[in-house]
């Protein structure tokens, strides 16, 4: 069954990348404000999906030619690495560091490795929904 | 508040048990879901409602909600996300294979007893 | 670690290097290298000797589990050094025995040794450990090793009942005995059989000393094969006859044996002890001789034998008891009986091993045992035939063979027991020299039988499976030399009188033996003992040669009524018994099960809630109730009571999907930002998802099959649960806290040691990160699942 969706597929065009941009800001800002790798990764999900819905998977694979399997394992790796980390310097399991700096232009921010292990959980939660719904979508 | 929500909580048990309970493999996905916002709530009821401001820490505030249930349900929401997936395919895959969804049916054959 | 701890290490390691030798160095029989570990130990323990004859002892102790004084303490004295010694000894022999009995090219021999190691090494653990628990641990292991051992030919039925039929009766035995170290340590305070034996005055008025003695019994008489646990033993016959030689007749069975011995200076005191040990030995003695004699099966004939042989050494020691019960009496005495008791045990392990090994000879050369078959082998089989000879009369207890010397022992012993001047014991007693006079008679004709009908009579050349021929010289080196022992234990039995006789009884009955001197003599003068032998030797020849006139006895008892068909109706009734209650509730239908949990939740709860007076209801701190709040309330129990009746599956998704963003709603009025961000998503994600596999599922079941009963039963248990959560619900918020929450630790430091304002997110990633970890990992599993569920099915389509 064909259907003419032209208008969700211009919307999506604009929508999608509004929503992943505003999924990284959310991820990013999640030690200070509501939000995370989960939030994050769950909105960067959605903002695929939307384009699944709009498009077919064919075309959206064609754009994002990533397989979401290594989303899973990198972001595993990168959160044990980021906690185990901290064994390097004498102190105990999932110890994070941070310090304040001043940038120009972007002012006062912090820099924490906390993200880096957030990071990991973004990825996680990214690789998981999309293997999860790409992999039910190509099943015939 | 907190008593209304046990009632709510109690009702979202009540009907996810019934679901569970029941022959279609549909309705006992849609019990399990039903289950997990259920314990979500239970989680945050115990921990009192409304007792503080919203716990992202300001200069002028000092009492918080409480937090620490509510990083639990975080995780619990992600988890019970990835449960639901995995019942729905498990679900769909069995009725594929076995041609029924009829929960009396799918007690292994009498060769493997 | 010392030399001692190395000597019980170097059977396991060299178990470890056993399979690498199979496999790289096929050309050579493996049993060459196997064969060292045991020449070499027993060297090493033969140098001991020097040591125990002057009546000094090593201990060596490695700490295991220092907090709960578990030491892996290894302690040489008399007795246990006669166990290392015939553990490795033979060990050697048998071995040497096996390179020709197994072939290189048939037998999976890297299994058989690696097994045959395991045993050694947990045998000689077993004798030399100090501290009962880890004796417990080489008891259970030798238990285990001799079950690989007996089920060495797995593809045989009979052998894997033997095996089954062994291993259940001994770690039977061997967990009863584990209750009984606990409460003997319980009782002493401490696991050091040393320390206990110091202590033993005290013990035995312990109210838990009889239940103590009497589990350490189970588990030393299952491992012994004493009446009624010997039924394992003839079965045990399906190992390879190096094994049964090994195993079944010269070390394992006498493990039970090493532990009587061994905790007699504790248990010896009480007259229970000595009651039981010797009669359940005596009542052994008689009821293995004479079902040794029905047997048509040269191994069986020698499994039974063995039983009787068992029994016999362990009524001795129960005699031997007797010294230490009863102050008054004349301790030399009872003293004789131990020593006949350690004399018996080695003499046994000569003629036994050296019989075993005949019967495997039998076996490998014509491919039966079955003594009906057999006979007139004498000519064919010289050598097999001496061997035979001298193993069989020194059973039967004939001049001048070793077995005569410690038989008569025996014999006196048994003779003093009348002497023993207790209440009924004048009666009873005498019962005790009557047995075993009997039992000695029908040993006399078993050995005759093995001899007799094996190597006389007519050759049946045409009943036999192969042409017999004599064995390969080596596999004749081990009986022989076990022979040779017979006869110079039997001319010169002082040889061993104060090198190991001495020592080990001096272990066995430490406080009585400090002007201990043993002497073996022939010739005692017309004593009892003399015309009882004389006896022996006249009336088992009497029945032997009548044998077929009273031979039917043994079919007066049907073959229903046995030990063996109550083990087996037994077994049998345990598995059908389980199956049938197993099948009560364990229905195969999910609902059921849940019904269970469901039920137990109910019941646990409330029970506890009420119980502990829990149910408390606060009204006065409760948050106020806002319109909104109210309105969502309706929203949602409604919609979720809606669903109940929901008819298609797009109106329960979607009102699954309305429930969902109505708690999202909740979370923004509960104040949890981050929780209303992730559940709406989540809940988009899960409608996607859920419309994905929308035309998979399948269709919603007509609710009008389902009956009324089957409805109202769910709807009870339902209701069952809500009310449950609900009254948690209220009472968890309700309660005073036994504790103050740690929830103020994590707003107090959240900025300070993290460094970050949302107190949510900092307790995900920092304070609580290992739970987040491990919740990816468990999101990464489910993907992963779902992958495979989906995508193996492709791949098998496509083969």
């Amino acid at each position: 069954m064909k259907t003419n969706d032209l208008i969700l597929q211009t919307v999506t065009k604009v929508a999608a990348f509004v929503i992943i941009l505003f999924s990284l800001s959310i991820f990013l800002g999640g030690h200070y404000s509501p939000g995370g790798g989960f939030v994050g990764g769950l909105m960067t999900s959605s903002a695929i999906i939307l384009l699944l819905l709009a498009y077919d998977l064919k075309t959206v694979a064609g754009i994002l030619p990533v397989d979401y399997k290594l989303f899973i394992a990198s972001g595993l790796l990168l959160s044990v690495l980021t906690a185990s980390g901290s064994l390097l310097f004498g102190v105990p399991l999932m110890t994070h560091a941070f310090t304040y700096v001043d940038l120009p232009l972007l002012g006062h921010i912090s820099l924490h490795t906390a993200v880096l292990f957030d990071l990991g959980v973004y990825l996680v939660v990214v690789g998981v929904t999309m293997t999860i719904i790409q992999t039910i979508g190509e099943s015939e | 508040m907190e008593i209304l929500m046990a009632i709510v909580i109690g009702i979202l048990f009540t009907c996810a048990t019934y679901l569970m309970l029941s022959k279609s493999i549909l309705r006992i996905i849609i019990g399990t879901g039903l289950l997990s916002h259920g314990a979500h709530l239970l989680i945050l009821t115990m921990g009192g409602l409304k007792r503080g401001a919203v716990p992202i820490l300001t200069d002028k505030i000092q009492d918080y909600v409480d937090p620490l249930p509510q990083a639990l349900i975080l995780t619990a929401i992600v988890i019970s996300f990835g449960v639901t997936a995995f019942f729905l395919v498990l679900a769909y895959r069995t009725y594929q294979e076995i041609g029924t969804d009829d929960m009396d049916q799918l007690r292994g054959t009498k060769h493997n007893e | 670690m010392s030399l001692l701890h190395w000597a019980v290490l170097a059977p396991f390691l060299a178990a470890l290097l056993v399979p690498f030798l199979y496999k790289l160095v096929r050309r050579i029989h493996t049993g060459w290298f196997v064969l060292f570990i045991p020449i070499i130990l027993f060297t090493y323990f033969f140098t001991l000797i020097d040591t125990t004859r002057k009546g000094s002892t090593i201990i060596e102790s490695v700490p295991w589990i220092p907090s709960l004084h578990i030491n892996v303490s290894l302690y040489v004295d008399g007795l246990s050094l006669l166990f290392a010694l015939l553990i490795t000894g033979i060990g050697a022999l048998v071995i040497l025995y096996s390179i020709f009995y197994l072939s290189n090219k048939k037998e999976s021999l890297h299994n058989f040794y690696v097994y045959l190691l395991l045993f050694m090494g947990a045998m000689l653990g077993v004798v030399l450990s100090d501290n009962l628990i880890v004796l417990y641990t080489f008891w259970e292991l030798t238990s285990l090793s001799s079950f690989l051992l007996i089920g060495y030919w797995h593809h045989r039925e009979r052998s894997r009942y033997g095996a089954q039929k062994s291993l259940l009766i001994t770690v039977f035995g061997g967990l009863a005995m584990f209750g009984g170290f606990v409460l003997l340590s319980y009782i002493g305070s401490t696991f050091s059989i040393r320390e206990l034996i110091m202590d033993s005055g005290q013990l035995f008025e312990h109210p838990l000393f009889i239940p103590t003695m009497l589990l350490i019994l189970l588990g030393a008489f299952t491992k012994s094969a004493q009446f009624p646990f010997h039924i394992w033993l003839p079965d045990a016959m399906e190992a390879p006859t190096p094994v049964s030689a090994y195993l079944h007749s010269a070390t394992m069975v006498k493990a039970g044996i090493y532990l009587v011995a061994r905790l007699s200076p504790v248990f010896a005191f009480s007259g229970t002890w000595l009651w039981l040990v010797s009669l359940f030995g005596i009542i052994t003695l008689l009821w293995g001789s004479f079902f040794a004699v029905k047997q048509t099966d040269l191994k069986g004939i020698l499994a039974y034998s063995t039983i009787s042989q068992l029994g016999l050494i362990m009524s001795l020691l129960g005699v031997g008891a007797a010294a230490l019960h009863y102050e008054e009496l004349d301790d030399n005495l009872y003293l004789a009986a131990t020593v006949a008791a350690v004399f018996h045990l080695i003499n046994h392990a000569t003629f036994k091993g050296s019989l075993f090994m005949v019967a495997g000879i039998v076996d490998h050369e014509t491919g039966t045992r079955d003594i009906r078959k057999l006979g007139g082998l004498m000519q064919v089989m010289p050598i097999t035939f001496t061997v035979a000879v001298i193993g069989t009369f020194s059973m039967a207890g004939v001049p001048p063979f070793n077995g005569f010397l410690s038989k008569e022992m025996f014999l006196a012993s048994m003779v003093h027991v009348l002497e023993l001047d207790i209440v009924n014991f004048t009666t009873w007693g005498a019962l005790f020299p009557v047995i075993a006079w009997i039992a000695s008679v029908f040993t006399f004709i078993y050995s005759m039988i093995i001899l007799f009908k094996t190597f006389t009579g007519s050759l049946q050349s045409e009943k036999l499976p192969k042409q017999p021929h004599e064995a390969p010289i080596g596999m004749l080196i081990s009986p022989i030399i076990l022979a040779s022992l017979v006869i110079v234990f039997g001319l010169f039995p002082n040889l061993l009188s104060t090198s190991i006789i001495e020592p080990a009884t001096a272990a066995i009955q430490p406080t009585l033996t400090n002007d201990l001197h043993v002497h073996i003599g022939f010739w005692h003068g017309f004593k009892p003992e003399f015309w009882m032998t004389v006896g022996i030797i006249v009336f088992g020849t009497m029945l032997f040669i009548t044998l077929k006139r009273w031979w039917r006895i043994y079919s007066i008892v049907p073959e229903q009524i046995s030990l063996n068909n109550l083990y087996d109706q037994s077994l049998n009734m345990i598995e059908v018994i389980s199956l049938k209650l197993t099948k009560i509730f364990m229905t195969g239908y999910i609902r059921n099960y849940l019904i269970y949990i469901f039920i137990f939740f109910i019941a646990a709860l409330l029970s506890t809630l009420f119980q502990k007076n829990a149910f408390t209801i606060d009204l006065d701190h409760v948050a106020p109730i806002g319109l909104y709040e109210v309105i969502l309330a309706v929203i949602i129990a409604s919609v979720s009571i809606v669903i109940l009746f929901a008819k298609s599956r797009l109106t329960s998704i979607i009102l699954l999907g309305a429930v969902g963003y109505t708690v999202s709603l909740f979370f923004v009025l509960f104040r949890a930002p981050d929780l209303a961000l992730t559940q709406l998503i989540i809940e988009t994600i899960s409608v996607a998802l859920f419309l994905l596999c929308f035309y998979r599922l399948p269709k919603l079941g007509n609710r009008k099959e389902e009956r009324m009963a089957f409805r109202w039963n769910n709807a009870l248990i339902s209701i069952g649960v809500g009310i449950t959560v609900t009254l948690i619900a209220i009472s968890a918020f309700s309660s005073n806290k036994p504790f103050p929450p740690i929830s103020s630790y994590y707003i107090e430091n959240a900025y300070k040691e993290a460094g970050g304002k949302n107190i949510v997110n900092v307790i995900l990633v920092d304070f609580r990160g290992l739970d987040t970890m491990f919740e990816i990992t468990v999101l990464g599993i489910a993907a992963l699942g779902i992958f495979g569920m989906i995508k193996l099915r492709t791949g098998r389509k496509s083969e």
